[in-house]
């Protein structure tokens, strides 16, 4: 049953729309619209310095809330008996089906100067607050969305955290606090780390939760990058540039975290 | 261990409430008989069946249903067949291809999306063809693919490598001593692979959205478009109906699935002899 020759065609199919693609972004980067080889793309790009930072800072943002609420939750439901945690995960895994554009509008009529919050605010005499289209309104879009990527990982450690390795500590002499931090901290760090990939690579790079819930007040990079390539700025070129800048800080992000996690190896979501 | 108090309940609760309360206020308000998304007008079906004659969300709808289906079928059978390739590879080959294989589940939709779209936009202009149904096909295999691959790979690291040697020992070729026997095996994880891959589809909107073109439109890009213009409450309809549907079908698979590992664990049971059971 081993025949190594099954995977021939696929790889032919990545080398053409996997690696072919991002090579291509690599050229346009590198070209200008004349086809000639230039490093403008890039020495324009000073004038997005504040769209990186943005974009970076909201997504941090994004990650640290997923993180203190994701880690409790997934800690809690591994504790949880089989019955409530099957039930538990397929209610986190719900909103994950319904498209995730629904999800975010629906967050506008809870949050506009008229939603449905201000209302309950002012039907009990509290003054209303001014949330869509703000910062804060894109990262609770994000939090929101991309929640169950950080608790799903983390929860599919957890669980396999054998109880006697707990049981082992407590009998010498562990108190709660030292269970927690020698073991089962140190044993669910791959999904951690995991969690942190899944919920900051698609916060730092979205564009529809913005357009949604930030309005025009917030643009980020993806916004930014839609714009170059669909929109009316048309110049796929400073597009590609921007595209590869945020592929390679994403990438060093994530290896400052992998050495941070000594090379654990990731734990897949499902 | 300690079993949950009051506080951690009540702080698992909330995070639910979180994750529910925005659904709950689509469903309601599906049902109202205005258009407002804010205040409620009495009960409704009116946006249901507005939405039933919105020719433009039943295409879409059937775009997208047409091209997961088919991209996670492709995707499955491709993906299978690619990781008992991968299977077969020696450790370095085997490294680099995973490590190419990783790229569309690690990078970011948008530049998975946008380099495609170069790809076949410069394609297009060389071989003659325009963005279309065509394109949004072979992007959603591609970022499918992945997936498969890696909910298989493991079945295989698990299964026995004898059994398949056994079954050719007594008679079967190859080709029988893969269907009767590796198959069966890896099953489980070739139906999770085309469920998630299912699941990728249907969700995506940011790659759909490079590569479809403008005549080739999928629901949540019909989603889109009516966001930036006029919101109508049709998608609070359609939205309820996407929530149910899949919930129904979440609790079928769930206990298709829960009632699939107790035959399996009653099948190696009674096949593995007591000293070999792990």
């Amino acid at each position: 049953m081993r025949n190594k020759y099954l995977a021939v065609p696929y790889v032919v199919w990545m080398a053409v729309f996997v690696v072919a693609p991002l090579v291509l972004v690599v050229v346009y980067a590198f070209t200008a619209r004349d086809g000639g080889l230039t490093l403008s793309n890039f020495t324009s790009m000073h004038q997005y310095v504040g769209v990186f930072g943005n974009s970076f800072l909201l997504a941090l943002i994004a990650t640290a809330v997923c993180l203190a609420v994701g880690y409790p939750m997934a800690f809690l439901l591994a504790r949880e008996g089989e019955r409530i945690r099957q039930i538990a995960i397929m209610l986190i895994m719900l909103p994950m089906w319904m498209n995730f554009l629904l999800r975010t509008y629906a967050w506008m009529s809870l949050l506009e100067d008229t939603g449905l919050i201000n209302r309950l605010l002012s039907l009990l005499h509290l003054p209303t607050l001014h949330m869509i289209n703000t910062p804060g309104a894109v990262v609770l879009g994000m939090v929101y969305n991309f929640l169950p990527f950080m608790v799903l990982p983390i929860y599919s450690v957890m669980e396999k955290i054998d109880p006697k390795v707990i049981e082992a500590a407590q009998d010498l002499g562990a108190d709660s606090v030292t269970v927690f931090r020698r073991i089962i901290l140190p044993l669910s760090l791959p999904g951690v780390l995991s969690g942190i990939t899944m919920v900051f690579i698609p916060s730092v790079s979205t564009f529809v939760i913005t357009q949604l819930l930030g309005g025009s007040m917030t643009m980020l990079l993806g916004d930014l990058i839609q714009t170059q390539f669909m929109g009316t700025a048309y110049n796929p070129h400073l597009g590609s540039a921007i595209a590869l800048v945020m592929m390679l800080l994403v990438l060093v992000c994530m290896a400052i975290m992998n050495r941070f996690g000594e090379g654990e190896e990731g734990a897949v979501m499902l | 261990m300690k079993k949950n108090g009051v506080f951690s309940r009540a702080f698992m609760a909330l995070v639910f409430l979180f994750l529910y309360a925005p659904i709950f206020v689509l469903v309601v308000f599906s049902f109202n008989a205005i258009k407002s998304r804010t205040t409620w007008g009495g009960f409704s079906l009116h946006w249901y069946v507005e939405l039933f004659h919105n020719t433009r969300i039943l295409e879409a709808l059937r775009t997208t249903l047409t091209v997961s289906v088919l991209a996670a079928a492709i995707a499955t059978v491709a993906g299978t067949a690619a990781a008992i390739g991968f299977y077969s590879m020696r450790r370095r080959p085997r490294g680099i291809c995973l490590a190419v294989n990783n790229i569309p589940m690690t990078n970011a939709d948008i530049i998975t999306g946008v380099s495609l779209m170069l790809l076949f936009v410069l394609l297009g202009r060389q071989l003659g063809f325009k963005l279309g149904f065509g394109t949004l096909l072979i992007a959603h295999i591609t970022f499918d693919i992945p997936y498969v691959i890696l909910s298989v790979l493991p079945k295989l690291r698990q299964l026995d490598p004898n059994i398949y040697e056994a079954a050719q020992d007594l008679g079967a070729t190859g080709l029988t001593a893969f269907r009767k026997v590796v198959l069966p095996e890896i099953m489980p994880g070739v139906w999770n692979g085309a469920l998630i891959a299912f699941t990728m589809s249907i969700d995506d909107f940011v790659i759909s959205y490079f590569t479809a073109g403008s005549k080739t439109s999928t629901l949540a890009m019909e989603i889109y478009a009516m966001t930036r213009r006029r919101i109508s409450p049709q998608i609070n309809a359609l939205s309820t109906l996407l929530f149910v549907v899949v919930l129904a079908l979440l609790v079928v698979i769930n206990l298709r699935q829960s009632r699939q590992e107790q035959a399996a664990r009653l099948r190696r049971a009674t096949l593995r002899s007591p000293q070999k059971e792990r």
